[in-house]
């Protein structure tokens, strides 16, 4: 029975790590940067839903469409203010942008709601469970599940389907040719941030309503763990990022539970390297030929 | 002597002679008590960053691999250097503190070393944003493992804990878990704190400029061509990265060793970030701008201690600027454009220069 | 598998050069390189396929086809750069198999790259410094102390580099960076690096490319210049067919995967084989 609960954690944490490590995936896919900005906006989203609630006194499912869509608003100003500028620089350049972004969304969250962790409502998804047999599962864990199942088919129908989707692979194989074949490169990375940012305000609203502590710095860690998550499964890959997020949430809890609590941490970091040594691109990467 | 041989004399003269410059003010100012309390209390740290920087610059910008876990190196050193300076007094009753101060840097650089070569085995064959991130994995994993580790003296002996403390009735604790390494003598000093600078710079620059260092240049250039030379990439990318953990775990020595306790949350992957922000902003490959970086950027959040609420923000807009000033295309032109009559003057000072010496 | 593993016991014996270019040549020593059924595969597709080719101690031979044939890729499989799913590599009678560039590089193979592949950091003499690197020995703390002999050492490679750069009449370029050059001298930089490896067989990828006629003729008469001073085999690749068929002793021709003709100049020129696989097939009637 412990056995199943840690199971259903693990997935339930996995999940949000999956949605996460989308993000991360899609962007790196597309504009071949590492958004380390990325955990901030899921601290973002999760502060205004928490407002929604809390303060303007809104109705859950009204406070997160309003998260979402400003977490939307906010990944495509960021990219348009910060990384567009940049499309031509080092890869290094672009991370020590994002990254000064990174601090730059925290500080602003410093200012405005303060360093005192704010306990995240349960009222957004109610802290119920569900009994079944000895087996108890919080209704966030399988909100959380399900979501992520939802948003996997979701993603890929849209970038199997839809000439949106199906222009962000293009760019993402290659952008100079996607140029060529009049593809518009500079809204397709806009649209890409924007699906992983109204994915990362999905994200923290799931992680706050599971782990309701929520300061500047709640989405950094998960932000971390959802990046190494994404290279796990092969970045630039979405079943990878999705395999990737389960598998590392599921190792965490079980590390946790079986092996030391303290080492939760270490243990997911140390079967990255591990999986990166035996898969050096990850699980379901394809591996770069370099042409000589 | 060539061109560019007396370039590379004129870079490090003015290199080293900033460095002993400084150092010369700084203790006469000490000497004339016209420095301030805080400032003092940085000397140590800033030379420790100094350090940090200019042997990341080593691994980031001379043989081109992106490490994300610097600041592991530096937490290795700190601890070793925290429990051989106990150790020491607790076993032989070693007294001296300059003497004390060497062989715990030493010790911490050695150990540091010893770490730098286990993971770079797994680390250098990854390549690209792949090897940055087991860096980072790698950074993560010691602060956890530190978390958990417990060592104390009895009678003069080492005791070891792992995850549980189990330690004998009359145990002084070095390190306690959590609590980080505890009742440190601080004995680092501005003094030893430069001569490592010095040894640092003499590593460095004398490393780029010879055999080695031109090989591990050219890993960085063009991977499969030095291989195609006969260079072995893999021993070359290992020699910088660790001699980089070496002078980081020396750092680490020094930094722990400079306040009464040390703890793990010191050495996050925030940490090593901010040591990677001093390399990039001073210049890749460039080892005068990150001592020039690291010193800045070390004393500046002192100075603006009064704006501690904005300081961070601050410093998120000035790097985002920066780098985006100094990487986009139509800025930089513009920037070109305005600097064009220095520049001129500039150029136009060193052909005279070089018609009257000797070119060949 | 089990006919690979036969193969790989019999090229123990010392070599015969048995599909030489030019037979008369260099015919009773060892060469310098030798390929049997040489091949590779990709995803199914053999982009080299029973490549067999012996290169004298001396020889200049050309290695040509129209684009897409894999003549690159015989370069990349001669330096290690891909491991050969079949057949074997022997330099000097040394087989290849299971080294690595850096091995391969050690028995004396050197090469130039068709996209130009200098360190472009680093300034020209560097990137010559770098080819000399196996023949400089002193080690890390040496070089960080400055003992005598890194003073030495630093003085010899420096003569070295400048005589080097001299075939070329580079000199004067030595301070510059390999990627302000312009294409014409980066290419010349590239196989004089080469040459600083001391190799026995330098492979020439498309030397070249981008180089107006006057340039190309001069290039080769550096190359025949190249042979004789350092006595060592060259096989190159190369579209201009003014230079291989004036340089090139033996001709290799080489057709999806294939080699089609294996002559001197005159024959490969009255190939038709050859003629066929540049025009395409003349129709009848």
């Amino acid at each position: 029975m412990i056995f199943l609960d840690n199971l259903i954690n693990g997935l339930s944490l996995g999940s949000i790590y999956a949605i996460i490590a989308l993000g991360y995936t899609m962007v790196y896919g597309i504009a071949r940067m590492l958004n380390f900005a990325h955990g901030d906006v899921i601290m973002v989203g999760a502060y205004i839903a928490f407002c929604g609630l809390q303060y303007w006194g809104l109705p859950p499912v009204l406070a997160f469409v309003v998260a979402m869509l400003f977490c939307t608003c906010l990944g495509i100003t960021i990219e348009g203010l910060a990384y567009r500028p940049l499309r031509q620089a080092t890869s290094l350049a672009v991370l020590i942008t994002a990254i000064g972004m990174s601090y730059l969304l925290q500080n602003i969250a410093l200012m405005i709601w303060g360093a005192n962790p704010k306990s995240f409502p349960t009222t957004f998804i109610n802290g119920s469970s569900i009994r079944l047999g000895q087996l108890n599962i919080s209704t966030a864990a399988i909100i959380t599940i399900l979501a992520n199942v939802v948003i996997m088919v979701g993603l890929t129908l849209f970038t199997s389907r839809t000439k949106l989707g199906k222009a962000m692979r293009c760019v993402s194989e290659d952008r100079g040719a996607a140029e060529l074949m009049g593809i518009n490169v500079n809204r397709t990375i806009s649209l890409t941030f924007a699906i992983g940012s109204a994915l990362a305000a999905i994200a923290g609203i799931l992680l706050c309503s599971s782990y309701p502590i929520l300061q500047p710095t709640t989405g950094s860690m998960p932000g971390i763990k959802a990046f190494t998550a994404a290279v796990f499964g092969g970045i630039g890959s979405i079943p990878g990022a999705m395999l990737g997020g389960i598998l590392l949430g599921v190792i965490e809890i079980f590390g946790k539970a079986y092996i030391s609590t303290e080492l939760g941490d270490a243990i997911v970091f140390a079967v990255l390297i591990i999986v990166l040594l035996v898969k050096p691109a990850g699980l379901l990467g394809k591996p770069m030929r370099e042409k000589v | 002597m060539t061109k560019a041989k007396r370039k590379r004399l004129i870079y490090n003269l003015v290199t080293f002679g900033l460095v002993i410059g400084a150092f010369i003010i700084l203790e006469n100012m000490i000497a004339a008590k016209a420095i301030s309390r805080s400032l003092k209390g940085q000397l140590v740290p800033i030379c420790a960053w100094i350090i940090m920087a200019v042997s990341l610059n080593l691994v980031i910008g001379f043989s081109g691999e992106l490490s994300l876990g610097h600041a592991g190196f530096m937490s290795i050193g700190a601890y070793t250097g925290a429990v051989v300076s106990g150790w020491l007094v607790a076993a032989f009753d070693m007294q001296d503190p300059i003497l004390r101060l060497v062989l715990t840097i030493l010790a911490g650089g050695i150990l540091a070393g010893i770490f730098g070569v286990l993971i770079g085995i797994p680390v250098l064959r990854l390549r690209g944003d792949y090897l940055a991130i087991v860096t980072l994995a790698f950074g993560e994993i010691i602060r956890n493992l530190v978390n958990v580790l417990y060592i104390g003296t009895a009678d003069g002996n080492l005791h070891f804990a792992f995850l549980n403390k189990e330690m004998p009735a009359n145990v002084t604790m070095l390190v306690d878990g959590a609590k980080g390494a505890v009742k440190i003598k601080p004995i680092s000093t501005f003094e030893v704190g430069f001569v490592l600078i010095l040894i640092t710079l003499l590593v460095v620059l004398n490393l780029v400029n010879s055999r080695a260092g031109r090989a591990i240049q050219a890993t960085r250039d063009n991977r499969i061509a030095a291989e195609s030379m006969g260079v072995s990439v893999t021993k070359y990318k290992m020699m910088a990265f660790v001699t980089a953990a070496v002078l980081a775990g020396m750092a680490g020595a020094l930094y722990g060793l400079n306040s009464s306790t040390v703890v793990p949350t010191q050495f996050t992957f925030n940490q090593s970030i901010n040591v990677l922000v001093f390399v990039v902003l001073g210049g890749l490959g460039n080892v005068l701008g990150s001592i020039i970086s690291a010193t800045f950027l070390t004393v500046l959040p002192e100075v603006l201690r009064e704006f501690a609420d904005y300081r961070m923000l601050v410093y998120a807009v000035v790097l985002i600027l920066v780098m985006i000033f100094t990487n986009n295309p139509t800025t930089r032109a513009i920037a070109d454009r305005l600097f064009a009559p220095v520049k001129k003057l500039f150029h136009k000072d060193r052909r005279e220069t070089a018609g009257g010496g000797d070119v060949k | 598998m089990t006919q690979k593993k036969k193969h790989r016991s019999d090229t123990k014996m010392v070599p015969v050069p048995s599909h030489s270019i030019v037979p008369e040549r260099d015919v009773n020593e060892i060469p310098v390189m030798e390929t049997r059924h040489l091949g590779i595969e990709f995803g199914g597709l053999k982009a080299v396929d029973d490549f067999n080719l012996t290169i004298g101690k001396t020889e200049i031979a050309g290695l040509i086809g129209p684009n897409g044939a894999g003549k690159t890729t015989v370069f990349n499989l001669l330096t290690k750069v891909y491991e050969p799913t079949s057949g074997a590599v022997l330099v000097n009678g040394q087989d290849l198999h299971g080294m690595s560039i850096v091995q391969a590089s050690r028995l004396g193979i050197a090469r130039t790259f068709q996209n130009i592949r200098l360190f472009d950091k680093m300034t020209v003499e560097e990137n010559v410094r770098i080819g000399l690197h196996n023949q400089i020995k002193y080690d890390m703390f040496t070089g960080i102390l400055r003992l005598p002999r890194y003073w030495k050492q630093e003085k010899h490679q420096h003569k070295r580099a400048m005589e080097l750069l001299d075939i070329f009449g580079m000199q004067d370029l030595a301070d510059e960076t390999a990627g302000s050059l312009p294409y014409g001298a980066q290419r010349r930089l590239e196989i004089v690096r080469a040459l600083a490896t001391d190799p026995k067989l330098l492979l020439l990828d498309e030397p070249a490319a981008g180089m107006n006629p006057h340039e190309t003729e001069e290039l080769m008469e550096n190359i025949a210049k190249i042979r004789d001073q350092f006595q060592i085999a060259i096989l190159l690749i190369e579209h201009d067919m003014s230079l291989v068929m004036g340089v090139c002793e033996g001709i290799c021709v080489l057709n999806f995967g294939k080699i089609i003709a294996k002559g001197t100049a005159d024959e490969i020129q009255a190939n038709p084989a050859v003629i066929e696989a540049y025009l395409g097939k003349k129709k009848e009637g």
